[in-house]
């Protein structure tokens, strides 16, 4: 069991998320259960390999600065839950 | 009271002025558009979309960095910067972070007190910009406009040691970023936002002490007022005894105080890492070259020349370079007139300069070319035409587009310098006026100015003032 409860908790508060006890001790499990997966990768010995992040060795692609047409405002706005003038409109959010 | 000295560092926000956005083909400028009309299913993050990097992000960016002395990396790399926002409809924003597009670096500042600051450059790197919350009875109101619009941000070493030098910088940054043609740099519009750490220690001192951090500065005058503000507050905090806490303070430009910003209860945790949806940025030394090979002279560079090659006083100079269009215009007028530079400067901040001021006029599309120009100071060095005709026909120019002299020709405004012709009408003025003539001749000959005013406003200021007086001169000795 790799993560701690506070840990969860840490997540959950970036995310915006509330988590009931019963939730945290679920999503410990679960959490845990992916780190520890991929932790076998440690197992691999890269002590003559330097970080890669890609393996592709290319040019980004790039994109010529000229303007096309973007979406309309209402299909934007159409999957919003709610909308006001045009705008998205969310509760206030806390900060912190 | 001991004496302390102010330790700042400024983090800048550069808005750049591509025409779409940086990593999709929406319009990049919304100013005073409706709200969620520049917008895409890139830059709101809709599932499944991918970016692809604006090459004049990358190009403007190195013209920066350059600029700058900062080190170009070959190789930089996009990372994700994590965070939960309302704007941020992501949840992450695209940036640079420790393989950014460029390091190091330094930015020197001629103070007006004639020394020079140089300030180092910790940070530049490209990012997207988020979009705009707005707060309305309680609700929040999200337009996605600014949403990807390119961004570089830049931050300084803690090398600025007063509330001037931190204006200066930002006065020097965007001059340098219109100079350059990357960012128009209205902070009314946002263009250039500035956030100020302060901190204060005794004079002399190398330590670093606890800081502040200024947000919400929008104009190089509240900056320089915040600043001062916070190092005053600091001062009175360390005099009383008391400790300087490392808030954040929200500047209000209204009432021209400082406010202590909720501080977050937690500390910041953007877990950064490579963003997998962009490949590294490889800017080879042919594509450098590229972006490089058109780079201008900058303005401190072009100060310093115009004082030494064209022998200007410091004041012409430092107002003749503060836009490059306008140091073009005069160099470009001077090269025409071949004749003292001087004498193109003294139109360019008077005449000249109004003239682009009052009617908003931009000096490389003016009808009163630097050529038209360079020929009316020839006309007057010829003593074709007087300078009251000459300011006269800049104007003229200005609003006809002809040349100057088809203009003088046409309107028959060449100066009258035949004798004769001024004779007439002296003595026509001699004639009208006995009582002057009477009060000259009993030994009043201050009034020569008067009768020569009078024969010039008879011909229209065409006639020249010094033949004139010798004219009358002799008619009233007779
Ligand atoms: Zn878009």
């Amino acid at each position: 069991m790799s993560l701690t409860l506070a840990e969860v908790e840490h997540i959950a508060r970036l995310a915006r998320l509330e988590l009931s006890e019963e939730e945290k001790i679920r999503f410990r499990e679960q959490l845990s259960a992916i780190l520890d997966y991929a932790a076998r990768l440690q197992e691999v010995d890269t002590r003559n390999i330097s970080p890669t992040a890609w393996t592709v060795n290319v040019q980004a692609p790039l994109r010529e600065d000229v303007p096309a047409q973007g979406l309309p405002t209402s299909e934007v706005l159409s999957n919003a839950p709610q909308v006001q003038d045009n705008q998205f409109r969310v509760p206030p959010v806390l900060e912190g | 009271m001991s004496e302390y000295e102010a330790v700042i560092g400024l983090e800048t926000h550069i808005q750049l002025n591509t025409t779409t956005k940086i990593f999709c083909s929406c319009k990049a400028d919304s100013w005073n558009e409706p709200p969620n009309t520049n917008i895409c299913p890139v830059c709101t993050g809709l599932p499944g979309v991918l970016p692809v990097l604006n090459k004049a992000v990358v190009e403007k960016a190195v013209l920066l960095a350059h600029a700058m002395h900062a080190h170009i990396r070959p190789i930089s790399y996009f990372d994700r910067k994590n965070y939960f926002y309302p704007d941020l409809p992501k949840g992450y924003q695209i940036s640079q972070y420790d393989m950014a597009l460029a390091h190091g670096g330094y930015f020197d500042l001629p103070m007006p007190q004639g020394y020079v600051r140089r300030v180092t450059i910790h940070k530049l790197h490209i990012e997207e910009d988020a979009g705009k919350t707005r707060n309305v009875n309680g609700q929040r109101y999200i337009d996605f406009n600014r949403c990807g619009v390119p961004l570089i941000e830049m931050v300084t070493g803690p090398d600025l040691r007063s509330a001037d030098e931190a204006a200066q910088y930002l006065i020097r940054l965007r001059q340098l970023l219109r100079w350059l043609g990357i960012s128009e740099a209205d902070m009314e519009k946002a263009h250039l936002r500035c956030d100020a750490n302060v901190s204060i220690r005794p004079k002399g001192s190398t330590i670093l002490n606890p800081k502040t951090e200024i947000k919400n500065v929008n104009s190089i005058d509240a900056v320089r007022n915040a600043i001062q503000n916070e190092i005053e507050r600091q001062i009175r905090e360390v005099e009383a005894g008391r400790r300087v806490e490392a808030w954040t303070l929200d500047w209000d430009d209204e009432t021209q105080t400082l406010r202590k910003m909720r501080s977050k209860e937690t500390e910041a945790d953007y877990r950064y890492f490579r963003e997998p949806d962009l490949l590294p940025v490889r800017l080879d030394d042919a594509w450098k070259e590229r972006i490089l090979a058109d780079f201008p002279e900058l303005p401190l560079a072009r100060r310093a020349r115009f004082v030494d090659q064209y022998g200007l006083p410091e004041y012409d100079a430092e107002i003749l370079t503060a836009e490059r269009k306008l140091s073009d215009y005069f160099e470009n007028a001077v090269r025409a007139y071949g004749g003292d530079p001087k004498k193109i400067s003294n139109w360019m901040m008077n005449d000249v300069l109004r003239l682009i001021n009052e009617r908003g006029l931009d000096p490389a599309a003016m009808r009163l070319t630097p050529a038209y120009l360079a020929e009316i100071q020839g006309l007057v060095d010829a003593g074709t035409i007087n300078l009251t005709t000459a300011k006269a026909l800049l104007v003229k120019v200005e609003e006809s587009g002809s040349s100057p002299s088809a203009i003088v020709e046409a309107e028959g405004l060449a100066k009258v310098s035949d004798d004769s012709a001024i004779r007439a009408v002296a003595q026509e003025v001699l004639a009208e006026n006995p009582r002057e003539v009477d009060s000259y001749r009993k030994g009043k000959t201050t009034l020569m100015g008067w009768f020569v005013g009078q024969v010039m406003r008879k011909m229209r200021g065409k006639a020249d003032p010094n033949v004139a007086r010798q004219v009358l001169e002799d008619l009233l000795k007779e």
